[in-house]
């Protein structure tokens, strides 16, 4: 059928700002169906809020809004533009929220706006839990039993009825809060009490427990003709109860029989069929391991996560396809784009096996809890491909960069095997490791069944991966069980160790043996048909694929799993730098192993290796490539820490040189360095002992700022006040985070805290922009709201960072990007606190509002075109007149225990964007695209430290004269109503009936501010009003700045009421 | 344990021994499904055929008793990158290497199989043996061009007997040219009563059943060497409904004087995108098959292309309605593989009720 013609101008939804559960999957999804639409001829208006992606680039669609992703914003937008028709499918739950807020306002209906891939009646019949029962109940799908519940008696009754075990979901909590498992009346009493207390509508949902099934997930597309197919089937080797972001998943399916694969896929294409959905759908089954009994968890009527997964896993670009479907196309007259000579309504056959691990923020939030369960947890994950299980487990473990090279965590050497049965019990993210130890200690698969039940088949794999663990110990040097380990996946740093010899040695004795791996094409068709995808995974068998060409070559180092720190604006870098080379000529290379993110779409680059970013996979395709030379500055740190090791195995580093990375990374260099460049930054000294550091600290004052050295993204820094809290912090320290590596302790400077990005030639630097944070220095700057131009800063202060940029720039000898952060103390004072040799968190952003194409421009000035010939001269671009706002945006509400305090440490997964004539505009957009909710009347609970107090009257001002309510515990409390401030107080937790946490729960307040107290002891009550915050929807604004900004935004839209005479 | 599996061409893949060791010449083929080994291995259309699988990974859910095609696989040689040594499934009663050694069909691991795909799309399937490490592999190379390729395979496989899966519905005749256990089931799920009968049956053999419809089954080898078939065929088209399945479809083509080619490497897998003509849909197919219908002869026959493959168009299924008579290349009972042609059997109860059949 060919494509629809009636209809001109297309809306696209993106799904913004990046959250756990959902990330830069969407920014490859809507990247894909945004070009997928305008090569078809549609015009594309695209509105997303996040400014970090690829799909919010002028050229990606005809029109791009960075605007809110809220019904009024996008109705803004079609009153506008007027489309003629509205995809939401590939914006994640945010762009199906929209489309139906959108309909339900009656938006859609009034411009003529047709909905196209999946109608709004098919996303209520995925998303009502009655409308999909009864769907399920119509085409005959069994849904596990369920019955929503008011009372303990009923719940109790019908468990009985179903039989234990049942799971008990209150209603309306966020993130399931209150929620659980029970195995017997007492369990259930307990837990359906609780639930309906939590609940504000005094409602659960009892359902019939499928814990320990097999989680098997399809992944499948219809079109309008009603063609529909399978792309890929994954099973989760975690059983259900561990949501499948978090499992650890394989593609295609191991452990079932045709029988019952057939069985799952009849189901979830009956399913599509019946929602009539025009694209990609996804489908949740469990399948009980004994017998042919199957449930139907979840059908997502939209692309996904698991979408994007299965499109890298398999090659079969499924949100391309479903945007050419959505718009009348059929599958069977679109051409299969990796093969080029088949249609794309087949089911890809792949011939390796395809393993994907979710990457945790727990190294971030080591308080957090890290039991797995149905909330989904992992801020990214990697992805590997195989020719076995073992193999494929193995390269994702090295991919993860959690500091493991084997299937092995060094801390469980020490362990009892009593600890090792209650880890993997426990169901956290380390359970796989914990099982692999219990295994290597002899435990019987049936025990280990019976307890995580996942499948022995995959503890037979896990078994094997031991028995060669034992080979290799016992046959130290023998090239044949070299040969076998590496077949099966084992790392070279792995096996120097246990050898006990350098990892170089090992390298060049397997070269000499020639045990090198060959590269295979990811074809979607095992080889059946002719293909020239220029996508490749390593596995060592006899025929090499990936041939080298003649043309100049370039390798580009991606970012590897996106973490907190660490996000998609790596990502954005890494594609821009790929796009520049092929511009300039070269044959750009990618090497990244995420399976979310448009760097690993095999059509951006010339060639992409799907491996994992560790010196020994690298090295492979160095050596068998042969570029030019391998550029490491826009995969974030991922790539800058591989530098050394590629340069001491003669590889050319592009752009700034390995010792001149060091310079900046190195403290006493970076320290050495600026002293010589006459730049200023906040003293400070190393200290490998807790006296050392007590002594440093007298010297400089408190409060001071302490974190390890070589560090990334802020991880363990925190600003201490104390002796006493020095102490505490030295002594984890020591034992936790640095083993040997010292700890910086540099004096706090209180200030406004000023970013800026540069791109230098060696000979000249380029300033597009100076950014300054809402936030003073102690926030972290990813965690900060970002403000370009700048609003306070003084001409002078400007100059001296333009000039401490450029001499920092040339005196550093960089060439690419380089980023610098400054603090600006009361007195005027510009101090440098960090510079970064690499791509930074905030290109994306800088690039798209100075219209500056910085990783671009880069990459060019890397290859040896310099600024000037580019057209850039010395200097900083003009300001422009618009002020655009970067938000944070943090997952709280599913890192349970986590707390929300803002600090050093970085907390944030994502980021918005808001533009307009004024700050205040700005900040509004920025917020409300965050997330944050801005009424203009309501109320706000205030608990303060002591130390804040004066300045948070202030604030408290500011709230009554817009006429917010002003709730506030005793200490606060009084001491606001001292200053005349009219105030109710609130019991303090637990103090009363109506504690302050009961307030937060019954939404009483609109917002929470709260700032921590120095003293550690007291931070308890403030912890759990954080919480309780973050776990009812609350914005909790635990920075005085913060709240000041949100302020500001109130008071722009209010009007005073203030009778005469007191206009003064 | 090492052993080789030697081609026409010269070419030697050296892997692991596992399975027996019965060394038979076969043609070597590869097949891209990624589940379904069992029914694969046991279905009789791979008679003297060397199966290679594409994935990587074969055994996995073991062998259980329920998934055979046949009662005796009769494949020479099953292909493997790795099979699985302990392999779960609940109803798994044994491992692949044990069925293969009790079957005494001979299995080869831990070769580049994606290296011999790739040789054999290029190439086209050709003769191959397995063999122990010690032979004479220039001889083998020799003895493999001088041989000519297996024949009389479904004399072979097709049962010796006529029998019957009794039931109260319509009566089916069941050809058996090595039939899967896939058509019985499908046939007597809709309850027909099936007299199952050998390849070499008459005509008036037929007859006498007094059938509601002929299903002329899947089965090995080349359709051409068939002729006492096709001319018993060519005599009942037009007096019983008629519903062929791939070599049942090809038998169909040249009785009504239609040719027959071979294709390069065969389409073998799950994963087929066929196109119903009538429908306009596709449909994901499971298929094994060697020969294919020649497009162009069909030009003098009274049969039409009902469905054609959407990646090289190739003849799919053929119909003449006025004489009850359709037929499809690729697998409808599944078994390996989707199910989406399901229908095509429902389709045989109409044509049999519109002729008067047993309801």
């Amino acid at each position: 059928m060919p494509k629809r013609t009636d209809i001109k101008k297309i809306m696209v939804i993106g799904s913004g700002p990046i959250v756990i559960g959902q990330a830069a999957e969407f920014d490859y999804a809507g990247t894909q169906a945004c070009q997928a639409l305008r090569e078809e001829g549609y015009e594309v208006i695209l509105i997303n809020s996040n400014p970090a992606t690829i799909m919010t680039d002028r050229e990606v669609a005809d029109k791009v809004y960075i605007e809110p992703l809220t019904l009024e914003f996008a109705s803004k937008i079609i009153h506008k533009e007027k489309p003629d028709a509205i995809l939401g499918t590939l914006g994640g739950q945010t762009g199906l929220n929209l489309v139906v807020e959108l309909s339900n306002a009656g938006i859609l209906e009034k411009e003529g706006v047709e909905i196209l891939g999946t109608k709004l009646d098919a996303i209520e019949k995925a998303e009502d839990r009655e409308k999909f029962k009864a769907l399920m109940e119509e085409l005959g799908q069994p849904i596990p039993d369920s019955l929503i519940v008011h009372t303990v008696d009923e719940a109790l009754v019908f468990a009985n009825e179903i039989g234990y075990p049942v799971v008990v979901r209150p209603a309306f909590t966020l993130g399931g809060t209150g929620g659980g498992f029970a195995r017997d009346d007492e369990e259930l009493k307990d837990i359906a009490k609780n639930g309906l207390k939590l609940s504000p509508v005094t409602q659960c949902l009892i359902e019939k427990s499928i814990a320990g099934f097999k989680e098997i997930e399809y992944e499948v597309m219809r079109d309008n003709n009603d063609n529909a197919i399978m792309v890929c089937s994954m099973e989760n080797v975690d059983p259900v109860g561990i949501h499948t972001g978090d499992s650890i998943v394989v593609a295609p399916v191991q452990t079932l029989s045709d029988r019952e694969h057939q069985m799952l896929r009849n189901a979830s294409l009956d399913i599509i069929r019946a929602l009539e959905i025009c694209g990609g759908c996804n489908v949740q089954l469990a399948l009980d391991p004994h017998s042919f009994n199957y449930y139907v968890i979840e059908v997502n009527p939209r692309v996904s996560r698991s979408s994007a997964l299965a499109s890298k896993a398999t090659g079969y670009p499924i949100a391309k396809l479903a945007a050419k479907v959505a718009v009348g196309l059929t599958l069977d007259e679109i051409l299969n784009p990796v093969t080029q000579t088949s249609f794309a309504c087949f089911e890809p056959s792949i011939d390796y096996i395809v393993a994907k691990l979710p990457r945790f923020p727990f190294d971030k939030f080591p308080s957090a809890d890290r039991r797995l369960g149905t909330q989904m947890k992992a801020t990214g994950e990697v992805m590997s491909m195989g020719r076995n299980f073992e193999e494929a487990l193995l390269k994702a473990i090295r991919s993860i960069e959690m500091k493991v090279d084997h299937i092995q965590i060094k801390e469980m050497d020490d362990m009892s095997e009593e600890e090792l049965w209650k880890k993997a019990k426990w169901r956290d993210d380390e359970r796989i490791y914990a099982v692999m130890e219990l295994i290597r200690r002899g435990a019987e698969f049936k025990d280990i069944f019976a307890l995580t039940m996942i499948d022995p088949f995959f503890l037979a794999k896990l078994k094997n991966i031991h028995k060669m663990e034992e080979e290799l110990k016992y046959n130290v040097k023998d090239v044949e069980t070299l040969r076998k380990v590496k077949r099966n996946g084992f790392s070279d740093s792995y096996i120097a160790r246990v050898w006990n010899m350098h990892e170089d040695e090992l390298y060049n004795l397997r070269k000499q043996e020639n045990i090198i791996p060959v590269y295979k094409m990811v074809d979607t068709c095992a080889g059946e048909f002719e293909s020239k995808t220029p996508y490749f995974y390593s596995t060592y068998l006899d025929e090499n694929e990936s041939i080298r060409s003649d043309s100049k070559k370039v390798i580009v180092l991606g970012s590897g799993p996106i973490r907190i720190g660490q996000g998609v604006e790596f990502d954005y870098a890494t594609v821009h730098c790929v796009l520049a080379l092929r511009e300039a000529g070269y044959e750009a290379i990618v090497v990244n192993n995420n399976p979310e993110t448009v760097s690993t779409d095999f059509s951006i680059s010339d060639k992409l290796y799907f491996e994992p970013l560790t010196l020994e996979d690298v090295m492979h395709i160095v050596d068998l490539e042969n570029p030019e030379g391998v550029i490491v500055q826009f995969g974030g740190q991922t790539a800058i820490n591989l530098a050394d090791g590629l340069q001491r195995r003669g590889v050319k580093i592009l752009g700034t040189s390995v010792d001149n990375i060091n310079k900046a990374e190195d403290r006493y260099e970076f320290e050495a360095m600026l002293r010589k460049l006459d730049i200023p930054q906040p003293q400070g000294e190393t200290a490998i002992t807790v006296d050392e550091a007590l002594a440093i600290a007298s010297r400089i004052g408190y409060p001071v700022l302490v974190r390890p050295s070589y560090v990334l993204g802020g991880r363990a820094m925190e600003i201490v006040h104390t002796d006493k809290d020095l102490k505490v912090y030295m002594t984890n320290a020591m034992k936790e985070i640095s083993h040997d590596a010292p700890i910086l302790v540099d004096k706090y400077i209180v200030g406004k805290e000023v970013e800026t990005d540069a791109i230098c030639d060696g000979e000249n630097v380029y300033i597009p922009g100076i950014m300054e944070h809402i936030e003073r220095a102690g926030v972290h700057s990813g965690d900060s709201i970002s403000v370009y131009p700048t609003q306070t800063l003084s001409k002078d202060i400007k100059y001296k960072i333009i000039e401490y940029t450029t001499k920092i720039g040339k005196g550093f000898n960089f060439i690419g990007l380089f980023n610098i952060q400054f603090i600006v103390d009361k007195d005027d004072n510009l101090y440098v606190l960090e510079v970064n040799p690499r791509s930074s968190r905030t290109v994306p952003f800088l690039s798209k509002i100075t219209n500056v194409p910085m990783a671009n421009i880069a990459t060019k000035a890397i290859m040896g075109q310099s600024l000037i010939k580019q057209g850039y001269l010395e200097g900083i671009k003009r300001e422009s007149e618009r002020v655009y706002v970067k938000a944070p945006v943090f997952s709280f509400a599913k890192l349970r225990s986590v707390d929300t305090t803002l600090g050093p440490e970085m907390k944030s997964t994502g980021e918005s964007l808001g533009s307009d004539e004024t700050l205040e505009k700005a900040l509004y957009k920025a917020m409300v695209a965050a997330g944050t909710k801005i009424p203009l009347h309501g109320s706000v609970l205030m608990t303060i430290a002591n130390e804040n107090k004066e300045e948070a009257l202030d604030i408290a001002r500011r709230f009554e004269e817009i006429g917010y309510g002003i709730f506030a515990t005793s200490g606060t409390c009084n001491y606001l109503k001292e200053h005349g401030i009219r105030v109710e107080e609130v019991a303090k937790v637990e103090q009363a009936e109506n504690d302050v946490l009961d307030l937060i729960i019954k939404g009483k307040v609109d917002y929470v501010v709260n700032t921590m107290s120095q003293d550690k002891g007291s931070r308890d009550d403030g912890f759990l009003i954080r919480r309780f915050s973050a776990e009812n929807g609350i914005s909790c604004l635990t920075s005085l700045d913060t709240a000041s900004a949100i302020l500001k935004v109130i008071e722009a839209q209010s009007f005073s009421a203030i009778p005469m005479g007191e206009h003064e | 344990m090492k052993r080789q599996l030697i081609l026409e061409d010269g070419s030697v893949f050296v892997g692991e021994a596992f399975g027996g060791n019965n060394y038979q010449l076969g043609e070597i083929v590869f097949n891209t499904g990624m589940s379904g080994y069992q029914e694969v291995i046991s279905d009789l259309s791979y008679c003297a055929q060397i199966v290679m699988m594409t994935y990587p990974m074969i055994g996995n859910y073991g062998i259980n008793r329920d998934d055979f095609e046949s009662i005796d696989p009769a494949i020479f040689g099953l292909v493997v990158s790795e099979y699985c040594e302990y392999p779960n499934n609940w109803r798994s009663d044994e491992s692949l290497d044990q069925f293969l050694k009790g079957n005494n069909i001979p299995g080869l691991a831990g070769i580049d199989t994606r290296k011999l795909t790739k040789l054999i799309r290029k190439e086209g399937t050709m003769k191959a043996i397995m063999a122990d490490m010690d032979v004479d592999v220039d001889a083998t190379v020799a003895m493999l061009k001088e041989a000519p390729y297996p024949t009389g395979q479904v004399a072979k496989v097709s049962t010796q007997k006529a029998f019957q899966v009794p039931n109260r519905g319509r009566r089916v005749v069941l050809i058996d040219y090595g039939a899967k256990q896939g058509i019985v089931r499908e046939l007597s799920s809709r309850g027909c009563d099936l007299k199952i009968m050998p390849y070499t049956s008459s005509v008036q053999d037929v007859v006498n059943l007094k059938p509601d419809g002929i299903m002329l089954s899947n089965g090995p080898g080349d359709p051409r060497e068939l002729t006492e078939a096709i001319a018993n065929i060519r005599e009942l088209i037009g007096q019983i409904p008629i519903f062929g399945i791939c070599l049942g479809h090809q038998l169909i083509a040249l009785a009504a004087g239609a040719k027959i080619d071979k294709l390069k490497f065969g389409h073998r897998g799950a994963n087929q995108p066929v196109m119903n003509l009538l429908t306009g849909k596709v449909e994901i197919t499971s298929q094994n098959h060697s020969f294919s219908v020649n497009e162009e002869s069909l030009a003098n026959t009274t049969l039409t292309v009902t469905h054609r493959n959407l990646n090289d168009r190739s003849v799919e299924g053929l119909a003449c309605e006025e004489k009850n008579l359709f037929s499809v290349q690729y697998h409808p009972e599944a078994a390996p593989g989707p199910e989406d042609a399901n229908y095509l059997f429902d389709k045989f109860m109409q044509v049999m009720d519109a002729q008067g059949g047993n309801k």
